[in-house]
């Protein structure tokens, strides 16, 4: 099993390689697209699109991040939303300290709703997040603390399966309530917002947008290379082996829980730098990240892309988000129909998601085809 | 201001000497109340005073019609009426004879402002504290209590030195005790102290804070040691007896809570626990449940308003059906081939309930639905001090009973032994006969009228809008986690606890902080204990 595993990534790193080519592509041309060519143009991309794109993007490195431990590791978390959240908080932190005095009551050091809830002081855990670069330490340290603290409990009590994907449902759930408390000073129900720049840019410039996307695409294809490097490596075929069968890799003298621990702090982590990337371009963090659906919609989109492949997962969170862009936008009653639809179909008819199908459906047209032109050779005769 | 005091005092002992045992109808009730017909608002009070004073059969009567603005004037003579609550007939306000052929139209109310309205609900404590009826006595001695005037002093001692009513005198004590407080002489407000003293009410003891404690400025609110003293010890004395009834009433509304939580998990505890099927899509089967009851009391509205009383009687199998055969095609349809995928298992279900609330949406709006109680639901009993709700009381008692039903029917039925035989060893109940798939279905479907049956129960306690079993899904699988799964009585025990705890830990950390703690507590748990509180053990661990 083992040995065949590289020929398997082999025929997968076809499709990774043209994922990444396609995201440098369009990392190199969106630009151009925006910046360079007039707005008269029928080929200028709007700064709205690029954000929306740019959201996708990171919605993607998320699924990937989710594909990695459930695809490979066989750990299915429910809450992995909250990893994303949590690197977007800390994000938000550091732009609510950059508003400084452009706020609506002006004060210099605390945020518009701090001084809204007549608070004297910042809180402690507010401090230092001025200075961008322990900002963007937080953005990694707190998810991944956070999942290799809540992992090692988990994994070396031997917590598995559907237990392991409800309490991860519970974690998030109560991280959602907990930031839904003003009393926690992250905002309450209206989170963080009101954004004005990043390291001096200003947030609603062309120019600023453009370069978070540019950021985006590098997270992306710099996360989909270091997730290859591990499933590649020995250690992440040890990954892969628990997942196919615990018990015998943990008799084979591993220590399952460690392995697991490190999939799952990793995947914490690239959730945690997707959020970050996700809130300057969207402008908002809210408690509404941390709800239970908003991560199992993550979960589908890596079902429907195709978990065990790292860039069906991109695939598949740019086809759900579109759908849901598109759909919340033109048919709000339909949504909800549309994406249970799609959990139902894609559990039920296509386990590997649309990149396992399609071989069988082009073997299926290329087969008709032939039986066609069979049968109009037939008739010629 | 004193004029005003003095008047009340007047009214009062007015009030009082009234109820001394006088001629009944000595006095021509009409002079007394000709002001309300005319007069200004120093007139109409002091007409209140001569009212209730009179001690005429009619003054409590006029009072609280005056109170209520129910005290008509007709137009035409000046004849005082009094209309019905629903405002439809009229009665003489000085004979209490229904007069006919009067319309609304041809009457005015009688203008009462707040002060006025005031005098006069004092007023009227003051007469029905000795009222024949206990009920309104009970109300009476409240409301004194609420108001505390010194004024009310006499006639409170006379209320309270005749209350013979086992129920009211505790009531009439407390406010006589409260009264006395409020006397300038510290013999008469060291009588009072002992009156209220073991009284776990709120109310009360922060009255009996209040003069054993310092005000703000350091001097003692109460300037007779004594008294101090008597109050200390009240407190102290009521500390424990508070403390108790505190603890009984959290562990009612724990209990109450928990019932709930069993109620939407038992039917996960089949599904989830002796299936093994992750059924994220139970909430929308008790969503279902409760929307099946709105249908059925739509019904009884319509055609049978009547027997409005008797609805959830027929709810009841109702949800169980539609929950159950919704249950039974899902299996059929689309969990049989999930068979030993849970994960699978969860994400379909999952789509599932989107589907579900979506429909559910779409037939019957976003709204919240009005789903009504019968009369032998609402209400409270009053039991050793503390007031329990009737629908609390019997959804705990449903609870208990489908717990039981579901215990026996596992344990004692043909159909429950072929579950039980499925569950622990699918090939050998198939080698002997057992229809399996029919059993899967049958399990599930049962799992799923359950939780129907739980919406019934919960649609009368929660909104019923598509968003109901969402609220409840999570809660639900902590439940049966943490009571291990494959275990009914673990499931009883994991409610009752965590309706218990949190109920506990609320006031010391609020609500969702409460709720926070739980969850947090639980995925502790589950990390010490990965099968819960009652695992089982043996092959079945294994699987």
């Amino acid at each position: 099993m083992l040995k065949r595993f590289p020929a398997a990534l082999a025929g997968e790193d076809r499709g990774l390689a043209a994922t990444l080519v396609v995201l440098v592509a369009l990392g190199l041309l969106v630009p151009v697209f925006n910046l360079v060519i007039g707005e008269g143009s029928f080929l200028h991309i709007p700064t709205y699109l690029v954000s929306l794109m740019g959201k996708y993007l990171c919605y993607a490195l998320l699924a990937v991040a989710v594909d990695l431990i459930w695809g490979y590791g066989g750990i299915l978390s429910l809450g992995h939303g909250a990893f994303f959240a949590l690197g977007g908080y800390a994000m938000g932190m550091h732009l609510m300290r950059q508003i400084g005095t452009r706020g609506v009551y002006g004060d210099p050091v605390l945020p518009d709703f701090m001084v809204f809830l007549a608070w004297k002081n910042l809180p402690w855990y507010w401090h230092g997040f001025d200075n961008f670069a322990i900002a963007m330490a937080a953005v990694v340290l707190v998810p991944g603390l956070l999942a290799f603290v809540f992992g090692w409990f988990a994994f070396r009590s031997r917590v598995t399966g559907v237990y392991l994907s409800i309490i991860t449902q519970a974690l998030t759930f109560a991280l959602m309530l907990a930031f839904f408390q003003n009393a926690l000073g992250f905002g309450g129900n209206n989170g963080l917002t009101d954004f004005k720049e990043l390291l001096g840019f200003n947030l609603q410039a062309d120019g600023t947008r453009i370069s978070l996307f540019v950021a985006t695409v590098i997270a992306l294809v710099g996360g989909l290379v270091i997730c290859r490097l591990i499933v590649g490596s020995k250690l992440g075929r040890v990954v892969t082996a628990v997942r196919d069968a615990e018990s015998r890799t943990r008799f084979l003298g591993y220590r399952v829980e460690a392995f697991k621990v490190f999939a799952f702090t990793v995947s914490a982590v690239i959730a945690g730098i997707a959020g970050a990337l996700y809130v300057p371009q969207v402008g908002i963090i809210n408690p509404s990240e941390f709800s239970p659906a908003a991560s199992i919609e993550i979960v589908i989109a890596v079902a429907v892309g195709g978990r065990g492949t790292l860039w069906g997962p991109v695939i598949g969170a740019v086809l759900v988000n579109y759908a849901k862009t598109f759909f919340t936008g033109e048919l709000p009653e339909i949504w909800l129909f549309v994406l249970g639809g799609m959990f139902m179909a894609v559990t039920l008819f296509m386990p590997k998601g649309v990149i396992g199908a399609w071989p069988s459906v082009r073997d299926a047209l290329a087969n008709g085809r032939a039986r066609q032109r069979r049968t109009v050779t037939e008739a010629g005769e | 201001m004193r004029t005003f005091k003095s008047l009340i005092c007047m009214l009062v002992l007015g009030a009082a000497w009234a109820l001394t045992p006088a001629p009944a109808g000595a006095t021509d009730l009409a002079p007394l109340v000709a002001p309300f017909a005319g007069g200004g608002f120093a007139e109409k009070i002091e007409a209140v005073g001569n009212l209730a004073a009179s001690g005429e059969v009619r003054a409590a009567a006029i009072l609280e019609a005056l109170a209520d603005g129910r005290l008509m004037v007709l137009a035409a003579d000046n004849r005082l009426l009094i209309a019905s609550p629903d405002g439809t007939s009229f009665a003489d306000a000085i004979t209490g004879e229904v007069v006919a052929g009067v319309s609304a139209d041809s009457a005015s109310a009688v203008t009462v402002n707040n002060r006025l309205r005031g005098i006069v609900r004092g007023a009227l404590g003051g007469v029905t504290l000795l009222s024949p009826d206990r009920e309104q006595r009970l109300r009476a001695a409240d409301a004194v209590l609420k108001s505390r005037n010194l004024e009310l002093l006499p006639i409170l001692e006379r209320a309270a030195a005749s209350e013979t009513d086992p129920q009211v005198k505790p009531h009439m004590d407390i406010a006589l005790g409260a009264a006395r407080l409020l006397s300038p002489d510290a013999e008469i407000r060291l009588q009072g102290v002992p009156l209220l003293a073991g009284h776990g009410d709120a109310d009360v003891r922060s009255l009996l804070e209040g003069l054993a404690g310092k005000a703000a400025d350091g001097s003692f609110a109460e300037t007779d040691e004594r008294v101090r003293a008597a109050a200390a010890a009240a407190l102290e004395a009521g500390a424990s007896r508070l403390f108790i009834q505190q603890a009984v009433e959290k562990v009612f509304q724990g209990i109450s809570l928990g019932s709930v939580l069993l109620l939407s998990a038992i039917g996960l505890a089949i599904t989830f626990g002796v299936m093994g099927i992750i059924n994220m899509a139970h909430g929308e089967m008790v969503m279902i449940g409760a929307y099946t009851t709105f249908v059925v009391q739509e019904c009884f509205r319509a055609w049978a308003p009547g027997a409005f009383d008797l609805s959830l009687f027929v709810a009841i199998p109702a949800a169980f059906l539609v929950s159950g055969l919704f249950g039974i095609v899902i299996e059929r349809v689309a969990i049989r081939f999930l068979y030993g995928r849970p994960l699978e298992t969860l994400l379909m279900t999952w789509g599932l309930s989107l589907v579900l609330q979506q429909t559910v949406r779409s037939i019957f709006g976003p709204t919240n639905q009005q789903v009504g109680s019968p009369s032998w639901m609402s209400g409270a009993i009053e039991v050793a001090g503390l007031s329990l709700t009737l629908n609390r009381i019997w959804i705990i008692v449903f609870a208990g009973l489908v717990f039981a039903g579901l215990v026996l029917l596992l344990r004692r039925t043909a159909l429950g032994l072929e579950m039980r035989a499925v569950t622990q060893n699918r090939s050998m109940a198939s080698a002997m006969g057992i229809r399996t798939g029919r059993v899967d279905a049958l399990t599930f479907g049962l799992g799923s009228g359950i939780a129907g049956i739980a919406g019934v129960a919960l649609s009368q306690i929660d909104n019923v809008s598509p968003n109901l079993g969402q609220s409840y899904i999570i809660d639900s699988f902590m439940v049966v986690v943490f009571g291990g799964v494959g275990n009914l009585w673990g499931t009883l025990v994991g409610a009752l606890t965590l309706g218990v705890a949190t109920k506990f830990i609320e006031p010391l950390a609020g609500a969702v902080a409460a709720k926070i703690l739980v969850l947090v507590v639980i995925i502790l748990f589950i990390q010490r204990r990965p099968r819960g509180l009652f695992a089982l053990r043996g092959r079945a661990v294994e699987s």
